[in-house]
């Protein structure tokens, strides 16, 4: 009988291209799906010319513009240019690139055009057991399906375009066993933040983490989604989540998923994917989120988060070396400590980005919205994730929700998850955003973040200050 | 890439914990699709007032440490995005070392792949070095690749690991894409062995929607 096996090692034992020949050598990893975009491809591209490679397997890397495109909804129809030269000249090169060698690109006018993390699984691209990356961190996000989904740098870009492969040294595994019952108002984005403010910000380093436990199994796709999104935020290069009936009736649902005997044959290869019983981790961490509130972010890492009703920690409560650190970034986000977070003002709400733009939590945020208005003063984007969502929450009537609200409905893209375009902060400006980092100048320079849920970025909407969405009748 | 083996000098201090890679390089300068202008945007916030002129204070522009190859960082060094601009920033300034508590993983793969040592200390040994650097600023250190150590000012060292295949590259001025090509013939056996069918779509990946 075979040693039991986790997830991770599945996953990883069947992309072994060969064992390295000598323990101080990498392994190299086979590489099924590998997503890219125009801000981490243009240099890895000029690299396989200098070297006079093509493209292996084209038809496993698939294209998409988001990180720079403009979010105005006429740029999509095409009746608006990117304003900035530079941000223009990286989309030409990746059309040409693409279509040099032969890869799939979903332009800005294209229908299935959107946020790579959100575009790739709602297509179907992503599937259990999967190796996937991209030259972006939080490629995790795929990991939920039970893939292994990694963030890689824009030589390894390269490398995957050369070979189809990649080098790598075996990670070791984090289970992360997540157990109780969300309270009402709670979403996997408080979930996640709950986590990463127990385990910190680099208490995944070196691992890959396997999201186990009640709390999990629970989910829906989305949520779950949301969830290994944010695996980066600890440190880790991954996140996994054992595939299961949510996740196949998922897949399912997708138009023109396969059907027949395909489909069956896939079905009970997915089954055999789900850690064996006996099989252990290098470490396991257990978290209840039973009494969890709704999290808020108030520093410049996304472990600095704490519960909406909490104060911000007293600079005594810390280690005296990390006091430095944490004093840096309350200066930055001009916030005493020990002040409550509740109730600070914000000038800007956030509702978008591959942690929280996809139809649910549009969704969310729209039902606590419907009937009621943003403050004055205060600035609403609401950006869908991909045409898909956009042309869903359309077809639900979401976008006037948010629009009688007072909010602007707007195309798909990174937009103000990290400011590349003309959606950013003006300085000092407070946002409470959707996204996934509140890092000193992400939403542009001299902005100020506020991580949290759609529920509560659409409850602090409507006060102008950070609200626990609980205390609006949802 | 240049082989590596050792250098010294008196590093500079820039001791925070999860410095992220959108304060190494932020996003506004990563519209290039070459390498140029990231010298400039190396620390930009930190570095720059807003209004585009020099901090004085920050550490970079301090008289004593310019042309410094060392820099001394805390923990989790390079945490966030997967933006290989961070070590390209860093070289473009003249960083060949870095000395540190911790450092996030893609940000290591991504340095050394590229020739950017990163160290990791031990953290009483990392407690010790930043007091020798706050105390006397001038006081030099190497880092010795070949011998996997850092000597202190003192003359004590501390012997470090790295990935041997990291180092390997390094010392020998190797690219790992070299490496991976070889192994074509391997990836070509692994299609083969695999074959179609492992994925609904014959392997590929491809829309089922
Ligand atoms: S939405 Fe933000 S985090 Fe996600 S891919 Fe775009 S820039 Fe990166």
């Amino acid at each position: 009988m075979q040693a039991p096996k986790t997830l991770f090692e599945k996953v990883w034992d069947r992309h072994l291209v060969s064992e390295p020949p000598d323990p101080g050598l990498p392994s190299v990893l086979y590489i099924d799906l590998h997503l890219i975009h125009e801000v981490t491809s243009p240099q890895a591209f000029t690299e396989l010319e200098k070297r006079g490679l093509t493209v292996r397997r084209p038809s496993r890397t698939i294209a998409t513009m988001d990180h720079s495109t403009p979010t105005e909804p006429e740029f999509s129809m095409g009746r608006l240019r990117v304003l900035d030269p530079m941000g223009a000249g990286q989309l030409d090169r990746l059309r040409e690139n693409c279509s040099r060698h032969g890869i799939t690109l979903h332009t800005v006018s294209s229908p299935d055009n959107g946020i790579v993390h959100v575009m790739g699984p709602e297509q179907g691209l992503t599937q259990p057991g999967m190796t996937v990356v991209c030259g972006d961190s939080h490629t995790s996000t795929h990991g939920a399906f039970g893939a292994l989904a990694f963030g890689i740098g824009t030589s390894e870009v390269g490398q995957v375009l050369a070979t189809q492969a990649l080098l790598m040294n075996k990670p070791k595994t984090l289970a992360v066993r997540v157990e109780g019952v969300l309270g009402e108002g709670l979403t996997a984005k408080d979930l996640i933040l709950g986590v990463i403010a127990d385990i910190g910000v680099d208490g995944g380093t070196g691992h890959v983490i396997e999201y186990t436990g009640s709390a999990i199994r629970a989910l829906d796709m989305e949520g779950r989604m949301t969830v290994c999104n944010m695996s980066i935020e600890a440190g880790s290069r991954a996140g996994m989540i054992a595939p299961d009936e949510v996740t196949f009736s998922y897949l399912e649902s997708l138009n023109g998923s396969p059907r027949g005997d395909v489909w069956n044959a896939a079905l009970e290869d997915w089954r055999g994917l789900p850690t064996d019983a006996g099989a252990s981790y290098d470490r396991l961490v257990t978290v209840d989120v039973g009494s969890l509130e709704p999290m808020v972010t108030y520093g410049t890492n996304p472990g600095m988060a704490i519960p909406v009703s909490g104060a911000i920690p007293e600079a005594d409560a810390l280690e005296p070396r990390e006091r430095e650190a944490f004093l840096k970034a309350l200066r930055y986000m001009d916030l005493e400590p020990g002040a409550p977070i509740r109730g600070r003002p914000v000038q800007v709400v956030f509702l978008g980005s591959c942690t929280n733009s996809r139809l649910s939590d549009l969704r969310a945020a729209a039902g606590l919205l419907k009937g009621r208005r943003i403050a004055s003063g205060v600035r609403m984007l609401v950006v869908p994730g991909s045409q898909r969502v956009k042309r869903a929450a359309e077809a639900e009537g979401l976008d006037r929700i948010f629009t009688d609200a007072g909010a602007e409905w707007r195309a798909p893209g990174c937009s103000m998850c990290l400011a590349m375009n003309q959606d950013r902060l003006a300085p000092g400006e407070y946002a409470l955003s959707t996204s996934n980092r509140n890092f000193e100048g992400r939403q542009g320079p001299g902005g100020r973040t506020f991580l949290g849920s759609p529920l509560t970025a659409a409850a602090s909407a409507v006060t102008g200050t950070v609200t626990d969405p609980r205390e609006m009748a949802l | 890439m240049n082989p590596f083996t050792a250098v010294t000098d008196a590093p500079v201090p820039l001791p925070l914990d999860n410095v992220d890679t959108d304060q190494i390089i932020p996003a506004s300068f990563l519209k290039v699709v070459d390498r140029e202008g990231l010298a400039d945007g190396l620390f930009h916030g930190w570095r720059t007032r807003p209004d585009g002129t020099p901090h004085p204070d920050f550490a970079l522009h301090h008289p004593r440490h310019r042309g410094s190859r060392i820099l001394l960082v805390g923990d989790n060094f390079g945490c966030g995005s997967s933006r290989e601009h961070a070590p390209w920033a860093l070289q473009a300034w003249g960083f060949k070392a870095i000395l540190g508590r911790g450092f996030a993983d893609i940000f290591l793969g991504n340095a050394h792949r590229n020739g950017l040592l990163t160290v990791t200390l031990p953290p009483d040994r990392h407690a010790d070095l930043l007091e020798w650097v706050t105390r006397e600023p001038a006081a030099q250190v190497t880092v010795d690749l070949e011998a996997k150590k850092v000597v202190f000012p003192d003359g004590s060292t501390v012997l470090f690991e790295i990935d041997p295949f990291a180092r390997h590259c390094m010392l020998n001025g190797l690219d790992p894409f070299g490496h991976l090509l070889e192994q074509l013939p391997a990836i070509e056996a692994f299609e083969a062995r695999r074959g179609p069918g492992l994925q609904p779509g014959g392997g590929e990946p491809r829309r089922i929607s």
